[in-house]
């Protein structure tokens, strides 16, 4: 603290370099635990994105980074010249689109119906029990849904054959793979959605009801004039980082939900880089296919938050 | 808010009272199902039906689990992760969130940017491989710990967490003969036991859950997590069935798969009260900016 003020409040001379010296010596033991922790940005976060260079190389693990040829942006061009570009692009936008319009509103309306039960014993309780599927792994959803939702002699379609007649193979069938990826996402995350929006309702000031009750606003004129303007800048501010993780579809949820039979529905670009380059073995050019989406993630990501400042919000970065 | 009680009000009540009682059943009817199945006898399940509360009561699938080793050995491996995992990721992130909530230290900025930026973007899956695989991690279990030792945001939040401590404490224990790091693990670290049993709340959850490292570095069945297993008995097993080429003894029946299921979410349920209680914490901790 001392050595801060000093260093800025005399002038520049030789003599701060041996100030930093001093600083540097006095403060070691910090510089010291920084160590590890900078040891694993600097190996599993820094070497990683140094590696990404293989996307302009034809990379074999036998020569290296190093001494593989390079071959400019080859892997790009097969990238963007095949069909499967499109039916990945499909893929990924349908599913972010679908998340946007059936699963985004339902936690806030989930907050809302809360927002006005008075006893907070039942309050608690539903949350207790909305919040349980949050909790377990992307495995135990999926298999659940499948146990549910199997053909043979899962629960669902034992009910559906006692009402019908008939059982529909809702996960052989590639036309409900995304009604289940977005039918597990409400399940398991829509509940717990609703935890950011009850702590901004719980901050309304009780008040305003009250005088808008002496003025002869019912239920529902209070929530649309108190309850949903308090929560309006946390809707927008989540519709806007939801905006900068379009890309990011839930890839272990999809990678879990492919089927030989569905992936002409259900193959993102997660899933291709999985494919191609850990199970096919095309490195140079899984890589080339993630560096892409890395790139166009991270732009839809500054943009969202340079929209998030423009709409008064804090932004995150 | 108090309500006038008039009859739309308390018909409104009523409803938003029953539809969100209904929702709430509606979201954990799957693991009751799923519990009750796995106590079910095979031959009550063949019926078909829809099954809350077993007739035939059994402990059949349970006894199946039991008796082979590679259920179990995968539990064992998911509590090591668990374990040690989380013990490396509160070692690790707070030694380096400590030095990075003092001010006056040089150099911070810049590290942090370096941390923020990794937040952003990312190598990827196929170069962090390549990676993991040269430091010779793979088909150990270190690669299910190590590529994911520091959570940069849980790394943030953590380091605005010891920023909030105040500077007197440091001084005076300073003062007393403390180092750094001394400061830290006397002083810093039993201030922050809150902050901490949220974050190994956080992370043990995490690797608890976590399967697609252990897909990806692991090919040795014998160091399988169970969530690994889970995939292979529940998923695979399941969008095999019609393929002809897979012998039908390979498919597991239904009371054994969710028996599975019931066993790889049992931690979770056993730790939820704390989880509840902690995470919706850990949620606004997290909205603090610094």
């Amino acid at each position: 603290m001392k050595a801060e003020t000093a260093a800025r409040t005399r002038p520049a001379t030789r003599s701060d370099k041996n100030l930093l010296w001093r600083d540097i010596i006095k403060n070691r033991w910090l510089y010291i635990m920084l160590i590890p922790g900078m040891l694993y940005f600097v190996i599993f976060k820094y070497i990683p994105m140094y590696g990404i260079t293989m996307a302009f190389q034809d990379y074999t693990p036998y020569k290296g980074i190093l001494g593989s040829d390079w071959v400019g942006f080859k892997h790009f061009q097969r990238f963007f010249g095949e069909p499967q570009f499109w039916t990945l692009f499909r893929n990924t936008f349908l599913l972010a689109i679908y998340n946007i319009v059936f699963f985004f509103p339902l936690p806030i309306v989930l907050a809302l119906m809360m927002n006005e039960v008075r006893r907070e014993r039942f309050k608690r309780f539903v949350q207790t029990l909305v919040y349980v599927p949050h909790f377990v792994s992307w495995v135990v959803v999926v298999g659940v849904f499948y146990m549910l939702f199997t053909t043979e002699g899962g629960a669902i379609n034992e009910l559906l054959y006692n009402l019908t007649g008939q059982k529909v193979a809702f996960l052989l069938e590639p036309g409900w793979f995304r009604t289940m990826i977005v039918g597990q996402s409400i399940w398991k995350e829509v509940g717990w959605g609703t935890i950011i929006f009850l702590a901004a309702l719980s901050g309304v000031d009780t008040q305003l009801y009250e005088a808008a009750r002496i003025d002869g606003a019912n239920r529902w004129r209070q929530t649309w004039h108190i309850t949903l303007p308090a929560i309006r800048s946390t809707i927008v501010i989540l519709l806007i980082l939801r905006l900068g993780n379009f890309l990011d579809t839930g890839f272990e949820q999809i990678f879990l939900m492919l089927t030989p039979t569905n992936r002409d529905v259900g193959e993102v670009f997660d899933t291709y880089v999985y494919t191609k380059g850990l199970t096919q073995a095309q490195y140079s050019y899984s890589a080339a296919v993630g560096l892409f989406k890395s790139v166009v993630g991270l732009a839809l990501v500054l943009g969202a938050n340079t929209m998030a400042k423009k709409f008064g919000e804090e932004g995150v970065y | 808010m108090q309500q006038d009680k008039t009859w739309g009000n308390r018909i409104f009540d009523f409803v938003n009272h029953g539809l969100l009682l209904l929702i709430g059943i509606v979201t954990v009817i799957p693991f009751i199902y799923i519990l009750a199945v796995s106590f079910t006898s095979p031959h009550e399940v063949a019926k078909g039906g829809f099954i809350l509360f077993p007739k035939e009561f059994s402990l059949a699938a349970y006894r199946y689990i039991f008796s082979t080793d590679t259920l179990i050995r995968s539990l064992g491996v998911s509590v090591y992760i668990t374990v040690i995992g989380t013990f490396i990721n509160l070692l690790f992130t707070s030694l380096m969130a400590y030095p990075l909530s003092r001010r006056y230290l040089r150099g911070r900025q810049p590290i942090l940017l370096g941390v923020l930026f990794t937040m952003l973007f990312s190598g990827g899956m196929i170069p962090t491989y390549f990676v993991v695989k040269s430091l010779h991690l793979t088909d150990t279990l270190w690669s299910l710990m190590l590529p994911t030792a520091i959570s940069a945001f849980n790394l943030i939040v953590l380091k605005n967490f010891f920023q909030a401590i105040p500077d007197e404490l440091e001084d005076a224990a300073k003062i007393d003969g403390c180092n750094d790091v001394s400061v830290l693990f006397r002083i810093v670290l039993p201030l922050s036991m809150p902050a901490m049993a949220t974050f190994s709340l956080f992370y043990a959850v995490a690797h608890w859950n976590s399967f697609f490292s252990a897909v990806i570095y692991i090919n040795d069945s014998e160091k399988w997590p169970v969530q690994v297993w889970l995939r292979e008995i529940v998923i695979l097993a399941q969008s095999r069935i019609g393929d002809t080429s897979i012998e039908e003894t390979e498919i597991q029946p239904l009371t054994i798969r969710m028996a599975v299921i019931v066993f790889s979410t049992i931690p979770i349920m056993l730790v939820y009260p704390f989880l509840q209680k902690h995470f919706a914490k850990g949620v606004m901790l997290g909205s603090v900016k610094g």
